[in-house]
């Protein structure tokens, strides 16, 4: 037996071993502020998709971490991450979501910044002595990057270049903006909500395909036959596997890996009146096609560590609040093709409500299950989570080198808690 | 001589508060199979994640249901197998200050506060929104056209819901 104090003793990397981890890791407080320090304020990000900054002088709000961020998009079109915290007295300079406007004043003593975070002004400047220049006072700006339209941003000057952390990762990722059908992705809308649990509980669920004939059964029963099929997700050779840095793939639908690839294939039934839509809005048949086919999204998740997964046809974003509640967003996404996409995606966002969400046919179930498990794991000092789950993968699926496993395994989950451990223990 | 025996001018505010009385009552009591039968065939249940949108249709709601839709919905509820419906958080709810705000030949438009207050795992949750009823005034009495239940809260994150608002 041992108490949470002599938890917080150990080095905390300690906690995950090879294919186990220590209850603590989703209930130890101090653990948590650990993790805020030496993971999200030390490594990449996600913070938004490129279009959801529209244009010029355009923004939205955000966290990195426990902190809140402004993302912006300046005049030039270049992109910044800064903190939400007045340069004087930490006022926080704006408290919408998203918008459009070329200066943020804050509301306290009128400071004003840039989108770029200059410090632009200073009410009654007699008030300061001469040494006080405004150039020493902008918001403070944080390194950002971004790769396939998705925007990261950190804390740390010194990590690598996102694409290298990003490394294996980047291919999937190209994978799945193909779901753009050509016209590119644009983000149409979201869901967010809470759950009473520990982050690392969300962060395993979007490489877990185990759950999902259980848990969403439901969804499943509500589905056509050819979709049942579709979504017979342990059922069609898929895999998991490591991509590195905490990084992984699971593909649940081999057939839906690359989205630009058998669009000669019939159109499903079900997807019929959606091409006929298509057709009359004046794509040519090969669009049509490309567009149906993306319609319902690729057949992985890719699990970014550590906040941010491309999950089949949306991104979840996980944002850690407390040692015990998490706040997910389900980013909804569509072609970036105007009116004449409409029908595709309408049928996405349909598709999208259908699972997703507070009221969704598979998140309040899912939201239930992590609930569970934080309630759950107040019993049992000392026994393990088990991450162990896992026999090889289908043949000639992994790339040679990466470790993996079949389409059920916690491949995925050991990846992201191997990442963890290096990050907690330096 | 005319099929339709409602007498439509005389719909009073009480007739149609107590249609919606009755409603809530279905919903805190589960009797959801009984609810799907208050609605108009074409009728739209919809509940949105932004306040002030027009065109539910082209955004991302949290959810949007037609009649389809809203029957397996049901159907997922009362299964047994949705871990968050079974059983759901139980509900209290109020709704109130009504204020109609169209009428015409065929509907009438309320718009009125609807207060739940849920209850599971040893916490209460306050779920507040304001409602928009279509209700049609039909030969068979009267049907819900059209809900919008947009909660005080609907752009902030909510949480996992396994009941009906």
């Amino acid at each position: 037996m041992h108490s949470e104090d002599a938890v917080a003793e150990r080095p905390w990397g300690a906690l995950f071993e090879g294919d186990r981890a220590d209850g603590a890791i989703y209930r130890d407080p101090a653990l948590f502020d650990a993790e805020m320090d030496r993971i999200f304020k030390n490594t990449w990000v996600w913070v938004a998709h490129d279009s959801e900054l529209p244009g010029p002088n355009t923004f939205k709000t955000g966290h990195v971490g426990t902190s809140p961020v402004l993302i912006t998009r300046d005049k030039k079109g270049q992109v910044h991450v800064l903190l939400n915290r007045c340069r004087h007295r930490a006022a926080s300079v704006c408290e919408k979501k998203k918008g459009k406007q070329s200066v943020f004043v804050c509301p306290y003593h009128g400071w004003s910044y840039d989108p770029d975070g200059s410090l632009r002004k200073v009410p009654h400047r007699w008030g300061y002595d001469e040494n006080f220049d405004p150039a020493d006072y902008p918001l403070f700006s944080l390194r950002v990057e971004q790769y396939a339209g998705m925007i990261f941003a950190t804390f740390n000057a010194d990590a690598p270049p996102l694409e290298e952390h990003l490394g294996a990762a980047r291919k999937w990722m190209d994978l799945f903006m193909k779901q753009g059908g050509g016209f590119g992705v644009k983000v149409l809308g979201q869901h967010s909500f809470r759950f009473p649990g520990n982050w690392k509980i969300q962060l395993e669920n979007t490489t877990d395909a185990y759950h999902f004939p259980i848990v969403h059964k439901t969804f499943l029963d509500s589905l056509d036959e050819e979709t049942e099929n579709v979504f017979d997700v342990l059922g069609q050779g898929g895999w998991v596997e490591d991509l590195g840095n905490g990084h992984s793939v699971m593909v649940m639908i081999p057939s839906l890996i690359d989205l630009e690839a058998d669009l000669e294939a019939p159109i499903p039934d079900r997807f019929a009146d959606l091409a006929a839509e298509l057709a009359a809005e004046g794509h040519d048949d090969l669009t049509v096609r490309r567009l149906v086919r993306a319609v319902g999204g690729t057949g992985f998740n890719l699990n970014l560590f550590p906040n941010v997964a491309c999950s089949m046809a949306f991104f979840r974003v996980l944002r850690p609040v407390d040692v015990a509640t998490t706040e997910i967003t389900h980013v909804a996404i569509g072609m970036d093709g105007g009116e004449s996409v409409g029908p595709a995606n309408r049928a996405r966002i349909r598709l999208h409500e259908h699972f997703q969400g507070p009221m969704g046919f598979g998140t309040p179930d899912d939201a239930e299950g992590w609930e569970r498990v934080q309630r759950g794991v107040r019993a049992g000092e000392g026994m393990p989570i088990l991450v162990n789950r896992g026999v090889s993968a289908p043949e000639g699926t992994a790339e040679p080198g990466h470790e993996a496993g079949d389409v059920s395994s916690e491949v995925g989950m050991r990846a992201a808690y191997r990442m963890w451990k290096r990050m907690m223990d330096e | 001589m005319s099929a339709v025996t409602l007498d439509r001018p005389a719909v009073t505010l009480a007739d149609l508060t107590a249609f919606i009385w009755a409603e809530a009552d279905l919903l805190d009591r589960l009797a959801y199979k009984d609810w799907l039968k208050l609605w108009s065939t074409d009728g739209l249940y919809i509940v949105p994640v932004e306040r002030g949108v027009a065109d539910h249709a082209n955004a991302v709601n949290v959810l949007y249901d037609d009649a389809e839709m809203r029957e397996m919905r049901v159907k997922r509820l009362l299964s047994g197998f949705s871990m968050s419906s079974a059983p759901p958080a139980r509900t209290v709810r109020t709704v109130s200050r009504f204020v109609e705000t169209a009428r015409n030949e065929t509907s009438v438009d309320l718009r009125a506060a609807q207060v739940i207050v849920e209850y599971k795992y040893e916490r209460h949750r306050l779920l507040a929104a304001d409602v928009d009823y279509r209700i049609e005034l039909s030969a068979e009495g009267l049907k819900l056209a059209r809900k919008v239940v947009t909660l005080i809260n609907c752009d902030d994150p909510l949480h996992g819901i396994g009941y009906l608002l």
